[in-house]
């Protein structure tokens, strides 16, 4: 089928027009998961279709695009969505945090600090940051109406009292605007304090639960902790290989048979603009 | 030196250009038509398009070609394809009634006004494998019936229906539409029916299975299974009356279930209700199982089996969904490994140091 | 506190065509223990559920005079009010420990749920607190990061007494707390309960099939027949001197021992 065939993002102007109403109602209540009628899309759920079609409903041809997962741009599946833009919306893309008005990102959140003016896509699995605890939705509704999160409090209590100290490493569960809980998605803690007060946008997309929540720029995003357990991020003793850091998320390589390691920055645009 | 992987661009072209290559396969044996997987391979093309929700043999026909038979990854195709199709509006109610039925059976009597029709089934064959389908061949073609024969069929159900027997079919549905709008919960029965027409064969078998091995059990009976052509009727709004504007094969199954009623309310059966496009009679029969399942609250039935449990039933029905989240795993997680093995590591030092100690404190005794 | 601290008025609550129970009204004072006695059927523990506003009656009202704002209609309340009611100045023991605990987390989190809910937020003192009620109801302080799953029936029954009491609250409803225990393991937590409802001054409704709890724990008795109070009084009056002849049986059939 001829790409001509198809609305500008793929999606036609109805779609775009519900998804986008639902993103005012997300903003309107920071952290409040929207209900839209998301659709199959030519990615498979689980692949980022909620992020796609958020991006899809807000990009125009001014916007340049960069797509990350992991904090690389060339993974494949940041790579397969962002050849899937560039050839439904003709849309000029970027491997720069600063330059891109659009970021869509899976796992992540970019080491370089963003602006006022640009959107942050993240792609969700489970946008319920209660469902390990409480598989029901009927249920985990009624406690987020009534601002009833003890459940999630008492599983970081547990989490102290098996292993003396909050195991939980990524979707850190966070409390938004001081109302509502909200899973940050699957970002690693480290990027937790990324989110709090940042000047950018926010916006996450589950495609297959079919939820969309935001955040909107300078909002306070708190994780969750004791007073005597505070909140803390990862920290390496190694740096990265290839750029010296010792402040940005670091990935571990195996590099051969004996187990020898290397650690390397996992955002690639970050590493490459300090090495040069 | 490390150098870090790139790349990926290319590997992504090498690898579409190996799929398109095992698609293909032998160059030596004929590539198989379109037309070929319509005709020969017609029940996948009928399962295609009911979970694809989407009525059209040559589409979901050039789907299963594009998947290489993997049937979940066709339905995936032709849905995907689905959303990007014009909506014009909603047909008419389709009238089963009117169906010219190619087969037409029932369990809860022995003979039926209209008869028993077996049409082309599996369930009369013997499951042997029959070698001589491995040449090809003309086959002689099938005895029909004379063409004075009535197409009306009465349905079974609604001579029940009438003698009082039988519940009454629900009333219409308000028209939500699981493509438009999320599932809510609880779901109105009209959803319910929605999500599982569009739901995995496999699974609703297998509740459906369950049912019957006590987990819920509702003692069904095949009151009505009907396989044919149907008309579908719409009305455009510049006409203002309706026209067929299509006929399409459906199956449906009318079931007879556990039977309702008090001291005081004359008991009656009720009903389960399964429909599918094409010739898909285990489907029907397992969505009207589980259809009949999901009335226990209704019907004021103890709840207690999955195949009765509306929101597990409803969340985990659809493949689509399913393949998709299951297979992410594939996806590159090693940034949450990597935040996972700090912890670790930290946590095995500090039971390791409180060992140390422990053993310091006792060799110090 | 100027009046009763719950009041119901022609409670009655019917299940299709069925009344469970019709037309039930008293009031309840601040430190008093209220018994309500019958054989399974008598609608004493579809009473109590309509008091704890956990079943909507279909006639009648309950009010209940809340800590610091007055007067409340128990179901005219929001559901988040009410929630909020049940989990601070409210507990509800049940029969079974199960129904009212979580059983895969620690006994420490169990207890210090409530206080969770509220807005504690240091570990240790939580932790320090919880630890304090374990040893109210007389369970081993180093069972405190057990799961339930890991306790006896007697234990578990403790551990939810806890689990209600960490947050002091004012009014306690109980659904046969002793029911399905070994009788010895029935009277030790019969005396904790007696003990625990002085200590902290606690007013109660309690619902029981057997007398020999409603005459230790309870100050006045109801007695239930079929839906409806056939007679009512303090406890000892009732139970020595039963003017009802269904109050007149179930004494008779008090097996001695």
């Amino acid at each position: 089928m001829p790409d001509g065939a198809y609305n500008y993002a793929y999606l036609d102007e109805q779609t775009k027009r519900m998804i986008r109403r639902a993103i005012l109602k997300a903003v309107a209540v920071p952290g409040y998961q929207v209900p839209f009628g998301g659709r199959e899309m030519p990615l498979p759920y689980g692949w980022g279709t909620g992020g796609i079609q958020v991006t899809a409903a807000i990009i125009g041809h001014d916007d340049t695009l960069k797509v990350i997962d992991q904090g690389a741009d060339d993974t494949t599946n940041a790579v397969s969505i962002r050849r899937f833009f560039a050839r439904v919306a003709n849309v000029a893309t970027t491997t720069r945090t600063s330059e891109a008005s659009i970021i869509q990102t899976r796992h992540r959140v970019p080491e370089t600090p963003l602006s006022e003016g640009q959107i942050l896509v993240f792609q969700v699995p489970i946008p319920e940051p209660l469902r390990m605890l409480e598989p029901r939705e009927t249920e985990t509704r009624t406690l987020h109406a009534l601002a009833e999160y003890g459940v999630m409090q008492v599983s970081l209590y547990e989490s102290v009292t098996r292993h003396g100290r909050i195991a939980k490493t990524y979707n850190y569960p966070v409390l938004v605007n001081g109302r509502y809980m909200m899973s940050p998605s699957p970002i690693p803690k480290f990027d937790n304090p990324k989110l709090d007060r940042n000047p950018a946008l926010q916006l996450y997309g589950a495609g297959r639960e079919k939820r969309i929540y935001a955040v909107p720029p300078y909002t306070s995003v708190k994780s969750l902790d004791f007073d005597d357990h505070p909140f803390e991020i990862e920290t390496w003793s190694e740096c990265c290989a290839l750029c010296g850091s010792s402040e940005s998320f670091l990935d571990e390589m195996i590099v051969d048979d004996s187990g020898k390691r290397l650690f390397v920055c996992s955002d690639t645009d970050y590493c490459e603009a300090r090495r040069k | 030196m490390y150098v870090a992987v790139k790349g990926g661009e290319t590997a992504i072209a090498h690898s579409l250009e190996l799929l398109a290559d095992r698609r293909r396969g032998d160059r030596e044996v004929a590539e198989l038509t379109v037309q070929q997987i319509d005709q020969q391979l017609s029940l996948a093309v009928d399962r295609v398009m009911t979970e694809g929700s989407c009525y059209d043999r040559a589409l979901a026909a050039l789907a299963i070609k594009q998947a290489r038979g993997d049937l979940i990854e066709a339905i995936f195709l032709l849905r995907a394809y689905r959303t990007t199709l014009p909506r014009f509006g909603v047909s008419e109610p389709l009238d089963t009634s009117r169906m010219l039925a190619e087969r037409r059976i029932s369990s809860t009597f022995k003979d039926v006004p209209g008869g028993q029709m077996l049409g082309p089934s599996f369930d009369y064959t013997h499951r042997l494998l029959d070698f001589a389908l491995l040449a090809e061949g003309e086959r002689p073609t099938a005895p029909t019936a004379p063409s004075d024969t009535s197409p009306e069929l009465p349905r079974v159900g609604d001579i029940l229906q009438r003698e009082g027997m039988l519940e009454p079919p629900p009333a219409e549905g308000s028209g939500e539409d699981l493509t438009r709008a999320p599932l809510t919960l609880p779901a109105s029965r009209p959803v319910r029916l929605q999500n599982l027409a569009r739901g995995d064969e496999g699974f609703l078998l297998a509740l459906g299975y369950s049912t019957q091995r006590g987990y819920g059990n509702n003692h069904p009976f095949v009151g009505e299974i009907r396989f044919g052509a149907v008309p579908v009727s719409f009305q455009p709004e510049e006409l203002g009356f309706a026209i067929e504007i299509a006929e399409i094969d459906v199956t449906e199954c009318d079931m007879v279930n556990q039977f309702k009623g008090s001291h005081d309310v004359p008991p009656q059966f009720t009903r389960g209700y399964g429909l599918a496009f094409g010739h898909a009679e285990r489907k029907a029969m397992a969505m009207a199982l589980v259809d009949r399942a999901l009335r226990a609250e209704e019907l004021s039935e103890a709840a207690t089996s999955p195949a009765q449990d509306e929101e597990f039933v409803l969340s985990h029905s659809d493949n689509v969904e399913a393949s998709g989240f299951v297979q992410h795993l594939k996806l590159p997680h090693y940034v949450d490994f990597q935040s996972e093995l700090v912890v670790v590591r930290a946590l095995r030092e500090a039971v390791e140091a409180r060992r140390r100690q422990a053993g310091l404190s006792q060799a110090a005794e | 506190m100027s009046g009763p601290l719950l009041s119901a008025r022609g409670l009655t609550k019917r299940f299709g065509s069925r009344v469970a129970c019709r037309d039930v009204s008293f009031d309840l004072w601040p430190g008093e223990v209220l018994g309500v006695v019958g054989e399974s059927g008598s609608g004493k523990t579809t009473l109590l559920n309509c008091l704890a506003g956990r079943w909507q009656p279909d006639e009648g009202s309950v009010s209940y005079e809340t800590a610091a704002m007055g007067t409340v209609d128990v179901h005219g309340l929001s559901e988040a009010r009410r929630r909020l009611l049940a989990r601070t100045e409210w507990g509800f023991v049940n029969q079974d420990a199960r129904e009212g605990l979580r059983m895969s987390v620690s006994a420490g989190a169990n207890i210090g749920e409530r206080l969770m809910a509220i807005g504690a937020r240091h570990y240790g003192d939580i932790r320090r607190t919880s630890g304090e009620w374990l040893d109210r109801v007389e369970i081993e302080a180093d069972r405190l990061d057990d799961t339930p799953r890991t306790y006896s029936g007697g234990m578990r029954q403790r551990l939810q007494i806890a689990r209600n009491l960490v947050s002091n609250p004012r009014l306690v409803f109980m659904d046969e707390p002793t029911g399905g225990l070994d009788v010895s393991v029935q009277a030790r937590i019969l005396d904790l309960l007696r003990s625990l409802v002085d200590r902290f001054h606690l007013s109660a409704v309690l619902v029981t099939h057997d007398l020999g709890v409603a005459r230790l724990l309870t100050h006045r008795l109801m007695v239930m027949q079929g839906g409806v109070v056939v007679e009512e009084g303090l406890t000892d009056q009732v139970l020595d001197d039963p003017q009802h002849a269904y109050s007149q049986m179930l004494v008779a059939s008090i097996l001695p021992v």
